[in-house]
């Protein structure tokens, strides 16, 4: 809901609110133009009186002096019968430069605050900023939510390269912007008069002056009082009228002073309605507080990007959506099918469930895991059977969709009069596998539900399986049901290999690392990728992709991957078997979580074998220096040293901090673990500094090194799960 | 009933005569190119000593940005019944602004002044921008401003 909320005010306010910011932060740069070109030391020790005194030979037609927030002082004069400007030096009373302001600054402030539309752009200005305001809240509490919580605001962000841009700059600039549209939408009202007048009232007017000749400025009693740096303008009386007073205006107030004896005739003390405006006026101009309001036009200088990187956020969140067509409204629907999904894939899968449902004239609701639980199960009062089709998330967690899905089941103690079926979704080699699907049977038949049909699972996507799923179902149901599932293919992109690097074929791991590039003469580009996304490899004569961890990103215009040969392995023997030149057929998944976070706490890369890739790819990255402290494992370091050359070369440049290498094929055997329980000390600093771990290898290794980094952290008083839940610990496991 | 008739009859005169030495004016303000937003104008008349008589044309529809227009708002006291009926839309920078209205004969050629104040925002105030004496034999001349005003013409 959050989501939709942002995503929509920011779509329909992107343009308005783009202009506003970008007229915004040139206009910040006003205050210290200002400042740079007045000469303001040491004001306060003179008076008005002083420097009117300078003033009345070198400008015998002065009218008015003005002195702007930032301290520069304007002189108004009138010469051969016309008026003019000048910027001039309070100390000396001497000119510095005529005055005028900028006709584009001018224009600026126009389109800024009333899209030069005057007073209906004013109000499309205050609209603007309104949403501004909805959009800066709205974003904070969903930076929140993926974040934890608030107090976890700080915390590294993880996702892809736009997702991270979006919420950093967003997190960095939110105070800033929160400001702008605060103190604007308060300027606005006041204009449109929703809030009350703000103005002090006039001082009176003098009915009567002594009418004398007037003094020497130079010897006004009221303005040798006043020091130069408390004045906002002074008005000199009329040529000539002796009846006419001078007018002044302070940081105080504002009065008349009688021209013959120096008096101070009348005076208005500024009230503290207008003192609050002029603040709130001063911490959105930036006038009188240069710095603010440079920070405020940085601030609002995100405005632009973070509306294009939202903006194609937002596209690719709704491209990656299956719809269901014909979804009937759960009160009426006689069957419903819960999905529960990570990545969108099971979706794929229900929307064929739903259609064949459909067409056997089935009145079929279909929708997430947590909706279903958000509502009491009286809101389905015709259902007659359900189908949980669910996939798992890491280590036998809910995935997405499904995260509320158990525990608010357990609120509802009724037992409903339909059946249900569970079927998961997972990969055999996992050990984990349909671990979640097979827990939402479990707690359904504890709860008992009537069953249609025992659990049953899905290995790897595959189309058969789903297939003979549907027959069994068609046959308990007493209906034809075929279910033909075709996978939605990503559009692959040829890639020729153009350099490959051998190890380990003596110690028994022929591994090779792979580098492709687009076809000489392709007129398409690589797909965008950054090193720990994955790379989808379709070996010829295979509908299934295998996934490989990238060690590239696509700014370097290769595709790299490090590939150990399995012999019954169809698509690593395929890859292993290519040739410089052979071309494969590959297409992108990103795995944004699988990224070190932004920020300067130290990096932690444990890999073994192959897993050294995306880990390589993150240090030849790292261009910015932050620590980077690597532990791998191989088996002989004559054989399969996997990147010997490049990592000595990255420890040279301080790409890479410090290298732990061990092997477990030779005299003083190792493995990473026993590395790591080694260097507790060390990793416990490192930790404490703040330290992340990206764990990139074999689910056995993993699981080792999870074990070994538990008994480092016990004295800390944490655990691997302590870091999981800060987002300090990420695995890429196969 | 005779002293009636006489007062009536002098009454009618009056009134005949008052309209008759009324006359229309038309005053056209040429602005300069000064480069800011719309000019606040205020065209009022004094008597030769200063004095303010009344309010001809204001220019400019906030009234509280009328405090800037000096001289006027002093001598006007900005009253709503000064100005009521007299104002229009502000004046864009190197536009001209042409009012036509009814003026008595009894100010023309005895020393009146036809007085304009001037304001745009961010920049000066000009107090008495154009002050020039209201006669027959004045009339169509330009006469520049100091400030804003380029040119100011009244014609009969």
């Amino acid at each position: 809901m959050l989501r939709k909320f942002h995503s929509w005010s920011g779509l329909i306010a992107t343009l308005l609110v783009v202009v506003l910011s970008v007229t915004g932060a040139v206009l910040s740069i006003n205050p210290i133009l200002d400042r740079a070109q007045a000469k303001v030391a040491g004001t306060s020790s003179i008076s008005v009186a002083e420097l009117t005194g300078k003033l009345a030979s070198s400008y015998p037609g002065i009218e008015q002096i003005q002195r702007s927030p930032s301290g520069s002082i304007i002189v108004y004069f009138t010469e051969n019968g016309k008026t003019g400007a000048d910027l001039i030096n309070p100390i000396t009373g001497q000119p510095i430069g005529p005055y005028s302001t900028s006709p584009v600054m001018v224009w600026f402030k126009n389109l800024h605050r009333s899209y030069l539309l005057d007073t209906p752009g004013r109000v499309g200005a205050a609209i603007s900023a309104f949403l501004m305001l909805l959009l800066t809240i709205s974003g904070a509490f969903m930076l929140a939510k993926r974040l934890g919580s608030w107090r976890q605001i700080l915390r590294p962000i993880q996702g892809t390269f736009r997702e991270r841009l979006h919420c950093q700059v967003g997190r960095v600039a939110v105070l800033a912007l929160l400001l702008s549209a605060i103190t604007g939408l308060t300027m606005s009202a006041v204009t449109f008069e929703l809030l009350p007048d703000y103005q002090s009232a006039e001082p009176v007017f003098p009915a009567s002056v002594q009418g004398d000749i007037p003094a020497s400025i130079g010897t006004l009693a009221a303005l040798k009082a006043i020091p130069m740096n408390e004045l906002r303008e002074l008005v000199y009386p009329y040529k000539d009228d002796r009846n006419d007073v001078y007018s002044i205006i302070t940081h105080q107030g504002s009065g008349f002073i009688d021209q013959s004896t120096g008096q101070l005739l009348s005076f208005q003390s500024i009230n503290n309605k207008q003192k609050l405006y002029e603040f709130i006026y001063m911490l959105h101009t930036g006038e009188g507080l240069w710095w603010l309001g440079l920070l405020l036009g940085l601030g609002a200088l995100t405005v632009p990007l973070m509306s294009w990187t939202g903006i194609q956020i937002w596209w690719r969140r709704k491209r990656s959506i299956t719809t269901i067509k014909n979804n009937t409204a759960p009160r009426s629907a006689d069957t419903i099918i819960l999905v529960g999904s990570e990545g969108n894939s099971t979706w794929g899968f229900a929307k064929t469930l739903h259609d064949a449902l459909n067409l056997a004239g089935y009145l079929v609701h279909t929708m997430s895991m947590n909706s279903f639980v958000n509502s009491a199960l009286n809101s389905y009062p015709n259902v007659k059977q359900l189908f949980i089709l669910t996939a798992t998330y890491g280590d036998g967690d809910a995935p997405a969709s499904a995260s509320r899905f158990l525990t608010q089941l357990e609120q509802i103690t009724e037992v409903p009069k339909f059946s249900f079926a569970v079927l998961g979704f997972g990969d055999r080699q996992f050990p984990e596998f349909c671990q979640y699907a097979k827990e939402v049977e479990a707690t359904l038949t504890a709860k008992a539900w009537s069953q249609l049909l025992p659990l049953d699972t899905i290995n790897r996507q595959s189309s058969q399986e789903f297939s003979r799923w549907g027959n069994t179902v068609g046959m308990a149901m007493g209906t034809d049901l075929s279910l033909v599932h075709i996978p939605t293919q990503p559009s692959c992109t040829t890639l020729a290999l153009i350099e490959r690097v051998n190890y380990g074929a003596k110690v028994k791991a022929p591994t090779a690392v792979l580098r492709f590039k687009l076809p000489d003469g392709s007129n398409t580009d690589l797909p965008t990728f950054e090193a720990g996304d994955l790379v989808g490899i379709l070996a010829p004569g295979s509908k299934v992709a295998r996934f490989y961890s990238l060690a590239s990103e696509s700014k370097d215009g290769i595709l790299e991957i490090c590939v150990r040969h399995h012999p019954r392995g169809l698509c690593s023997s395929f890859l292993y078997s290519l040739s410089v030149g052979d071309s494969i057929e590959a297409f992108i998944k990103p795995n944004p979580s699988f990224r070190p976070a932004s920020g300067k706490a130290p990096i932690v890369l444990i890999g073994a074998g192959t897993g050294i890739g995306p880990l390589v790819g993150f240090i030849r990255h790292n261009k910015s220096h932050h620590p980077i402290h690597l532990y791998w494992g191989g088996r002989c370091p004559e054989s399969d040293f996997l990147y010997e050359r490049e990592l000595n070369t990255y420890l040279k440049d301080k790409r890479l901090t410090a290298l732990n290498a061990v092997f477990s094929r030779i005299n003083e055997r190792s493995y990473v673990q026993d590395k790591i329980v080694l260097d507790s000390s060390e990793l416990r600093g490192l930790i404490g500094k703040g330290a992340q771990f990206l764990v990139c290898g074999g689910r056995d290794m993993a699981s080792s090194v999870m074990l070994a980094l538990d008994e480092v952290l016990k004295p800390l008083g944490m655990d691997v799960l302590t870091l999981k839940a800060q987002g300090r610990y990420r695995e890429d496991v196969y | 009933m005779k002293y009636l008739t006489t007062t009536l009859c002098f009454f009618c005169i009056l009134v005949m005569s008052a309209q008759i030495s009324a006359r229309e004016i038309t005053l056209t303000t040429e602005l300069k190119n000064y480069s800011g937003d719309g000019a606040y104008l205020a065209i009022y008349l004094t008597n030769a000593e200063g004095q303010y008589q009344e309010t001809l044309w204001v220019a400019g529809q906030k009234s509280k940005y009328y405090k800037h227009l000096t001289g006027w708002a002093r001598a006007s006291g900005l009253r709503v019944s000064e100005y009521d009926g007299l104002t229009g839309a502000s004046v864009s920078s190197g536009k001209t602004l042409s009012v036509t209205l009814d003026l008595a004969d009894a100010y023309i050629d005895r020393g009146f002044q036809l007085k304009v104040d001037t304001s745009v925002e961010d920049m000066r105030d000009n107090r008495n921008d154009v002050v020039v004496p209201l006669t027959t034999e004045g009339a169509g001349k330009l006469s520049a401003g100091r400030g804003y005003v380029k040119a100011f013409t009244y014609a009969f």
